[in-house]
């Protein structure tokens, strides 16, 4: 893997792109050892650290994700000047907090407006704490029933037996009940 | 509620797939009799995508994660970290463009307000010869073409000469002392004495260098006047010493008196004398002469913005130049004028003498 990672090969951003899109483990390593150095030097020159500057990168990636995989999507910048401008905003952001000080801005980048894209994933983040939440609060075992029958795809039966009811229909019952719950909780 | 069950259920198995088709379309049917429960059903599609969404955030996050604790962030971010000058540069740059350019801009600003750059204009600009422009005095044209066509001589002349300057004799047989610049590009070339009689003439040596000239008169009608009055000095003039000139700077014989400035000319020009004397575009050509009736000079031209800093070739190179002339190529002798008559006299009388020998060179 790690020489995986050392690989010098250039690829072009539609490349890229289409991997992400995927979700290929290859492209994001990719992305990572291209760009990352890049933003790590930003935020490190802009009084943040290692951490910051992973924490920055993975909301930018996820920022490109939640873009590659929108309907109408367009890559009007430079992957590399896309990536900057994401990762750039958001450390502004995070720097917007009183013991912080001013940005370095001597900057030899292109910045392209991406507050859009910034604002759907906000959006969407949003909700998926809001899903953390109501699945937290929806406890156990619900919150298992739910996942192993949505999300893993289990059958009613596999259900039955793993949770020990005594037939189906008391695991299909049960399932409503969560399910309910969680609709409940979820669009409260 | 046993009902709702059964819903979710096939609602879960409609979605999934897990339906005959023909269960599917009594589904499809069931969910439009009843809004109701269609509205249930989009209502639980929508949780299932969000559930479905989020949870592929959260595996996408991990597979971030798993990714990030593998990189080696010292090693990627040190790899691109660039070295020296490239870094430097990255750093500074931009400040060092800003600080060339404010530096750039004192130093020339400096140069120019210190007066660096008039001084190493064109000098040229600030000599000016005095041969007179006839084109630029129109008003001198008229007046002109009227004495020209009152000339009783055979030779008359319709059309105003174009350039003007002065001329005086160095001999009493019609050779004439006049500066280069005068005549150059000449098509042909006319003297007038003070007498108003016009003679043709012929340049028979120029010396470019020196800015001399010499011309002889060829016209028929032209006699040969009395001795001339002046001699020639070709040794060193005097600074300070008392000068005078007399010239055509407008259609009558100007008379202008002034000392040697300096012994050199225009730049340090030793060809020449600085003479302080009052002298305009027509002056050039005319002698310097000094108390005692010796030609010492022969004017050619000012400084621009220097006033009354004019400028005269040194008789030294009128001899030379008179000297040069081959003496076999002319059908006259021309024999220097060794005996002064003006030494003693006052100045009126002086250039009451004078006059007859100085020549308006009309130029066409």
């Amino acid at each position: 893997m790690v020489n995986r990672i050392k690989e010098e090969r250039i690829r072009d951003d539609q490349e890229i792109i289409d991997g992400i899109a995927k979700g290929s483990t290859s492209e994001l390593e990719y992305l990572y050892t291209e760009y990352f150095p890049m933003i790590y030097q930003l935020i490190i020159k802009n009084n943040g650290d290692e951490d910051d500057a992973k924490d920055v990168f993975q909301e930018a990636v996820i920022v490109l994700y939640d873009k590659v995989n929108s309907n109408n999507f367009v890559l009007t910048s430079k992957l590399k000047t896309f990536l900057y401008s994401v990762c750039r905003r958001l450390w502004l952001k995070r720097l917007n907090q009183p013991d912080r000080i001013s940005f370095n801005t001597q900057e030899h980048e292109e910045v392209v407006a991406v507050e859009d894209d910034l604002m759907v994933s906000q959006q969407k983040e949003t909700q998926f704490l809001l899903m953390e939440k109501s699945l937290h609060l929806l406890g156990e075992p619900c919150q298992t029933i739910i996942s192993d029958f949505y999300l893993r795809n289990l059958s009613m039966q596999d259900i039955c037996d793993k949770f020990g009811y005594t037939n189906a229909d008391n695991a299909k019952t049960q399932k409503y009940k969560c399910l309910q719950r969680l609709k409940k909780l979820f669009f409260a | 509620m046993r009902k709702e069950v059964k819903f979710i259920d096939q609602a879960d198995a409609y979605i999934q797939g897990n339906m005959s088709v023909e269960d599917r379309r009594e589904f499809e049917q069931y969910c439009k009799e009843n809004p109701s429960e269609a509205a249930a059903y989009e209502e639980h599609v929508l949780l299932l995508k969000k559930l479905n969404e989020y949870q592929s955030r959260v595996d996408f996050r991990s597979k971030l994660e798993s990714i990030q604790s593998r990189i080696e962030i010292p090693e990627i971010a040190g790899r691109k970290k660039h070295k020296g000058i490239v870094e430097l540069w990255k750093n500074y740059g931009y400040s060092a463009l800003v600080a060339a350019s404010v530096a750039l801009l004192i130093v020339y600003s400096t140069l120019w307000m210190s007066g660096f750059y008039s001084d190493v204009k064109d000098n040229s600009n600030k000599y000016s010869a005095l041969k007179r422009d006839m084109n630029r005095i129109a008003s001198n044209i008229n007046a002109q073409t009227k004495v020209i066509n009152n000339i009783t001589s055979n030779v008359s002349k319709a059309t105003p000469s174009t350039f003007g300057g002065t001329g005086f004799a160095v001999t009493a047989n019609g050779f004439i002392a006049t500066n280069y610049h005068v005549i150059n590009g000449a098509d042909s070339i006319y003297v007038q004495n003070a007498k108003g009689d016009s003679y043709k003439t012929e340049v028979i040596y120029i010396d470019p260098t020196y800015d001399i000239a010499i011309l002889e008169i060829v016209d028929s009608s032209f006699k040969e006047t009395s001795p001339l009055p002046y001699t020639f000095k070709d040794v060193e003039a005097d600074l300070g010493q008392d000068v005078f000139t007399i010239g055509f700077p407008r259609e009558e014989a100007v008379y202008g008196r002034g000392y040697l400035s300096s012994s050199t000319g225009f730049g340090g020009d030793t060809v020449a004398y600085q003479v302080s004397i009052p002298v305009n575009p027509g002056n050039s050509g005319g002698p310097v002469l000094d108390d005692n009736g010796n030609v010492i000079a022969i004017i050619n031209g000012k400084q621009k913005e220097a006033d009354g800093a004019a400028f005269a070739v040194k008789t030294s190179y009128l001899l030379q130049s008179l000297e040069a002339i081959s003496k076999d190529s002319l059908d006259r002798k021309l024999q220097i004028n060794k005996i002064n008559h003006l030494k003693g006299l006052s100045r009126t009388a002086q250039i009451k003498k004078l006059q007859e020998f100085i020549y308006m060179v009309k130029v066409y």
